[in-house]
C-alpha cells in the first residue's frame, strides 16, 4: 500500500487526511490551529494516525500546507538576518531598496543594503557591465555579520538573469552554502521594486521555513513515517522540502488554494466558483481549468507591495463561529467569531453565544448539536440572519465571477453547513463528500509544477520559437521539481504584448504541472 | 511675501492618490514618482509648491516628465539625475537658469515625477500643470494651445546621455522623442515646453497639484471618519455623481498602441434599471447613460470604488466591480475651439459636439 498524508493549516483549525492509492479518504481529523502553528500540526497528525489505524510505514508521501511564512512576515517574528543587493547602477538610484516599507520591518531587514552596477535593458543589452570586484568587496564586508540569507535583484532579470546568477556564485563561494540566496527573477515578474520586495521577504523567511520543515520531518520520523515531504505553494502545486526552504514566500495563501484544488478534485468541476467557509472567515475563489485564477493586481503582504503570483480571492468575515447580534435594529453576522471554541460556546453545543451555526440549525439547514436550544429564537431574527449570510456569500460570488452567466458553485470547509443549496448566480450547488477537509485533501492530491515568465523579442526569435522555448523551460522546471515527465502538461499560457516597444517585445508566461514521480 | 508650501510624506501620499482621480482611468501609476519624492525627502531635500502667481514674468520655467513604455518605467527605475542633466543642457542652450519646474499632466505617473526633480535641483514646483488631468500624447497640453512649443526639449537617460531636440512642430516633437526613447532602452526623462513666467501664467492650469493633494486627503480622511468618500471627492472637485452600478461586461482591444475598450455598468440603488457605458482609450473618454451621452472628453470621467472611493484604472475594470462613475469639469482652457480641436470628442473619433458636464447634468442629479 502507498498512502498519502495531507495536512493544511487554516485560521481556525488544522486539518489532516490520509488517502489511499485511489485517493479515497481513509481517515480525517481536525484540531485547533495553535499560535506556534507546529503544535497544531502535530496534534492533527497524531489524531489522524490514531483514527486511521494504518501502519505509518505505508505513508510514502506527506504534503503540508502551512502558514509559517505568512505569520513570520505579518507578526515580524523569527526573521532571518539578511543582506539586500540590487544590481542596476547607474539606473535605479532614485529609489533605494525598501523605500515605502513599514518602519519596523525596514529596521529588521534593511541593515545591509547595497546597490551595485550592472543590470539589463528590456532588449537584453547591459545597462552597465557586471563588476565582480564590487560583489567580492560586499562579501568580505558581510563575512563576520552572521548573515543568514541574501536577496539579490537585477534590472530586467526576468529577461536576462545572468548578473543575479553571477553575484550569487561569488557570494556563495565567499560565505559558504549555509547562506540562503534568493534571486528575484525566480520569484517575481516585471516591476523591479515589487519583485525585489518579494525577494527580500523571501530571504527573510527562509529561516522560519527551514525550522518548520525540520520540525515536521522529525515529527514524521518519530511516528515511524518515512515519507517524501512536500510543501504546498499558492498556485495549487507542490514544492519539495528543499525547494520550499529556498522559496518560502510562495507558500503565502497556499491554504485557500488547497481548498480550491480539493474542491476541484472532490467535485470533478474544473471551472467553478469555490466557497470555503471556515470557523471565522470564508474565502471565495474561482477555478479555471482546475487551478485557481491568479490575481492581476499588486499584492500587499505585511504592508509591503509585491508582484509575485497569488490566487485571486475574496475573503469575507463569515464562518461557522461568526457571532450574530442585533445592532440598532440591523442583524449583523461576524466578523467577530468564537473560532474553534464553537463546540463550547455555540447555543446548540450548550454555550450561550448566538453563532451563525445556531442560525443554520434554527433555520433547519443542518442538524447539529441540540436543536431544542435554538427553538426559542425569534423567527424573524433567524430569517434576517439567514438572509444576511446568503447575501454576503452571493455578493462575493458575483464579484469573483467573470461574466453574468451562472456557474457551478462548490461549497467546502466545515462552516459551509451555513449555506443553502439555492444560491443566486449558481448553475448548480455541489457539496462534495468530505467537504469539511477539502483543504487537506487539496494538499494531499497536489501536483508539481514549473513556471516561466519572461520577455521575448519575437522579431529576433519568431513567435512560435519563443512560445516553444517558454513551454520547454516550464516543463523542465516541473520535472526538476519532481514531476513524472509523462504526466506533465501546460496548464496556463499567457502572452502579453508590451506597448511602446519595438522588436515585438512580448511577455510570455507559461506554467506546466504533472503528477509526482511514483 | 511669497507663500511657500512644503510637502511632507503625508502630503505626497495624498497627492499621488488624488492624481489617480485626475488620471481618469489612465496616465499610469503615480507610485514610482511618489517613491522618488519620498526618497528625496529622506535624503534631506525639501519639496516646495509655489503658486504660479509668485513666479516672476521673466523667469524660466521648465516642465519635467517621464516618457516611454510603462513596463520599462517600473523596471528600470531612474538614477534621479536624468532631468537635472536635461535641465542643464536646456538652460545652457537658452542661456538662463531654471527657476521652477512643474508637471505637464496632473493625472497619473507624471504628476509626481517633478516633485523629486524640484527637490534635488533645489527649485520649487509650480502648483499647476498643462492638462488638469491625463492625456496620452505630448501635444495635448494647454501649453500647446497657447503657442508654447514643446521644443527645444532635452531627453536624458541614466548614463548621462542627453539629446537636445528642436522639432518643426509639436507633432514632430512627439514622433522624434519616441524614437530616441527606444534607443535609450524604452524610457527617457524629459524637460520640455520651456517657457517664461509670463507664458506660464497664461498657459498653465493653476492649482492642480494642490487639488490632487486635497482629493487624496479627502479619500483618506473620509476613511478615517467613516464618511462617504464619494461625497468628499465631489465636494473637493466640484464634480457630479453620474452613476452607481456594477460592471456587467468589459471588452478591450489594442489598436495603434492604445488600449481601447468599453465597460458596461448595470445600475444599483437610485440607478436600478438603468445602464451606463464607458468607452476608453487608456483614459475614459465618454459616458453613455441609457444610450445618451452624459459626459465626454475633455471633461474628466473617473470610476471610483463604491466603498473606499479609490479610483479604478481602465486596466483593472472587470466584471462584478461596484463603482461610482463621476464627472469633473475640465479647465475652461480646454473648452475653446482650439482646445476642443486638440482634445475634444472629435479628436478621439466621436462625431459629437462637446457639451460641458454641468450642462449635461442639469436636472439629472
Amino acid at each position: 500500500m502507498t498512502l498519502r498524508l495531507g495536512i493544511d493549516v487554516g485560521g481556525t483549525n488544522t486539518d489532516a487526511v490520509i488517502l489511499n492509492e485511489k485517493n479515497n479518504v481513509i481517515a480525517k481529523a481536525k484540531s485547533p490551529t495553535t499560535p506556534d502553528v507546529m503544535t497544531g500540526i502535530l496534534n492533527s497528525l497524531e489524531k489522524v494516525l490514531n483514527k486511521s489505524g494504518v501502519d505509518p510505514g505505508e505513508i510514502k508521501y506527506a504534503m503540508l500546507g502551512t502558514t509559517h511564512a505568512t505569520n513570520a512576515i505579518v507578526e515580524r517574528r523569527n526573521l532571518a538576518n539578511i543582506a539586500v543587493i540590487r544590481i542596476g547602477k547607474p539606473a535605479t538610484l532614485a529609489i533605494a531598496p525598501l523605500t515605502g516599507w513599514p518602519e519596523d520591518l525596514k529596521r529588521k531587514l534593511g541593515k545591509y543594503v547595497y546597490v551595485i552596477q550592472g543590470g539589463h535593458e528590456y532588449d537584453g543589452r547591459e545597462i552597465a557591465p557586471f563588476d565582480e570586484a564590487e560583489v567580492k568587496k560586499i562579501a568580505s564586508e558581510l563575512k563576520d555579520k552572521n548573515i543568514e540569507a541574501i536577496a539579490i535583484s537585477s534590472v530586467f532579470s526576468p529577461v536576462n538573469p545572468e548578473h543575479e546568477q553571477k553575484a550569487a556564485e561569488i557570494l556563495r563561494e565567499a560565505l559558504g552554502g549555509d547562506v540562503e540566496i534568493t534571486l528575484s527573477h525566480e520569484i517575481g515578474s516585471i516591476g523591479l521594486l515589487e519583485r525585489e520586495n518579494a525577494a527580500i521577504l523571501n530571504a527573510a523567511v527562509t529561516k522560519v521555513m527551514k525550522n518548520a520543515v525540520h520540525g515536521f520531518e522529525n515529527a514524521l520520523k518519530e511516528k515511524g513515517i518515512h515519507a517524501r515531504l512536500y510543501i504546498t505553494q499558492n498556485d495549487g502545486t507542490l514544492m519539495s522540502a528543499d525547494y520550499a526552504v529556498r522559496y518560502p514566500v510562495l507558500t503565502i495563501a497556499s491554504g485557500p488554494t488547497n481548498s480550491l484544488r480539493g474542491a476541484a478534485f472532490l467535485s470533478n468541476e474544473k471551472n467553478a466558483v469555490v466557497v470555503d467557509v471556515g470557523g471565522t472567515t470564508s474565502d471565495i475563489g474561482i477555478l479555471v481549468n482546475g487551478f485557481p485564477r491568479e490575481s492581476s493586481v499588486a499584492v500587499e503582504i505585511g504592508g509591503v507591495r509585491t508582484n509575485f503570483r497569488m490566487p485571486d480571492l475574496i475573503s469575507i468575515g463569515l464562518g461557522g463561529g461568526s457571532i450574530v447580534r442585533v445592532d440598532n435594529g440591523d442583524v449583523r453576522v461576524g466578523p467577530e467569531s468564537v473560532g474553534y471554541k464553537i463546540t463550547e460556546e455555540a447555543l446548540v453545543f450548550g454555550g450561550d453565544t448566538l453563532t451563525a451555526t445556531d442560525i443554520a440549525v434554527a433555520a433547519g439547514r443542518y442538524e447539529l448539536g441540540d436543536a431544542t436550544r435554538v427553538q426559542h429564537l425569534d423567527t424573524s431574527l433567524v430569517e434576517r440572519a439567514i438572509n444576511r449570510i446568503d447575501a454576503m456569500v452571493e455578493d462575493a460570488i458575483d464579484r469573483i465571477k467573470t461574466s453574468p452567466e451562472p456557474v457551478p458553485v462548490v461549497l467546502v470547509g466545515g462552516g459551509s453547513i451555513l449555506l443553502s443549496n439555492r444560491i443566486k448566480g449558481a448553475s448548480k450547488v455541489i457539496r462534495p463528500q468530505n467537504f469539511d477537509v477539502a483543504n487537506a485533501i487539496g494538499a494531499a492530491i497536489a501536483q508539481v509544477s514549473g513556471e516561466v515568465d519572461r520577455v521575448y523579442s519575437l522579431e529576433q526569435l519568431g513567435r512560435e520559437k519563443a512560445i516553444e522555448d517558454a513551454k520547454n523551460k516550464a516543463i523542465k522546471e516541473a520535472i526538476k521539481a519532481g514531476a513524472d515527465p509523462s504526466t506533465v502538461e501546460i496548464v496556463n499560457f499567457e502572452e502579453i504584448p508590451l506597448a511602446y516597444l519595438p522588436g515585438n517585445a512580448t511577455r510570455i508566461r507559461v506554467k506546466a504541472a504533472g503528477y509526482l514521480k511514483a | 511675501m511669497v507663500e511657500i508650501k512644503r510637502l511632507d510624506e503625508q502630503a505626497i501620499e495624498d497627492l499621488a492618490l488624488g492624481a489617480t482621480v485626475l488620471g481618469t482611468g489612465g496616465g499610469g501609476d503615480p507610485y514610482i514618482g511618489k517613491l522618488m519624492a519620498l526618497s528625496a525627502l529622506q535624503e534631506g531635500h525639501e519639496i516646495t509648491l509655489l503658486d504660479p502667481k509668485e513666479i516672476p514674468d521673466d523667469a524660466l520655467v521648465i516642465p519635467s516628465a517621464g516618457m516611454g513604455a510603462p513596463t520599462v518605467i517600473v523596471e528600470k527605475i531612474p538614477r534621479g539625475t536624468e532631468v537635472m542633466n536635461a535641465f542643464k543642457v536646456l538652460s545652457d542652450y537658452l542661456g538662463m537658469d531654471v527657476y521652477a519646474t512643474l508637471p505637464i499632466e496632473a493625472g497619473g505617473l507624471n504628476s509626481t515625477i517633478p516633485l523629486a526633480v524640484g527637490a534635488k535641483a533645489g527649485i520649487p514646483i509650480v502648483d499647476a500643470d498643462g492638462m488638469g488631468r491625463a492625456f496620452p500624447e505630448l501635444q495635448m497640453t494647454t501649453f500647446h494651445l497657447y503657442g508654447v512649443p514643446a521644443t527645444p526639449m532635452a531627453l536624458a537617460d541614466e548614463r548621462d546621455n542627453v539629446v537636445l531636440l528642436r522639432a518643426a512642430n509639436n507633432y514632430w516633437a512627439e514622433w522624434l522623442a519616441r524614437t530616441i526613447t527606444i534607443k535609450f532602452g524604452g524610457t527617457a526623462w524629459i524637460a520640455l515646453y520651456a517657457m517664461t513666467g509670463k507664458q506660464l501664467k497664461e498657459a498653465a492650469i493653476p492649482g492642480t497639484l494642490s487639488l490632487a493633494q486635497k482629493l487624496g486627503e479627502a479619500i483618506r480622511e473620509s476613511k478615517e471618519s467613516k464618511e462617504d468618500p464619494i461625497d468628499a471627492i465631489l465636494e473637493v472637485s466640484g464634480g457630479f455623481r453620474i452613476f452607481t452600478g456594477k460592471i456587467i461586461d468589459v471588452s478591450r482591444r489594442t489598436t495603434g498602441g492604445f488600449a481601447r475598450g468599453e465597460a458596461v455598468f448595470e445600475g444599483l440603488d437610485e440607478h436600478k434599471g438603468h445602464t451606463l457605458k464607458i468607452q476608453f482609450q487608456n483614459e475614459n473618454l465618454v459616458a453613455i447613460l441609457d444610450g445618451e451621452i452624459v459626459a465626454s472628453v475633455p471633461d474628466l470621467i473617473t470610476v471610483l470604488d463604491m466603498t473606499t472611493g479609490r479610483p479604478i484604472t481602465t486596466e483593472s475594470l472587470r466584471y462584478g466591480y461596484r463603482g461610482v462613475v463621476i464627472g469633473i469639469p475640465c479647465s475652461e482652457k480646454w473648452r475653446t475651439p482650439k482646445g476642443l480641436e486638440v482634445a475634444g470628442p472629435r479628436y478621439f473619433g466621436y462625431d459629437i459636439d462637446y457639451i460641458p458636464i454641468e450642462k449635461r447634468m442639469e436636472g439629472r442629479e
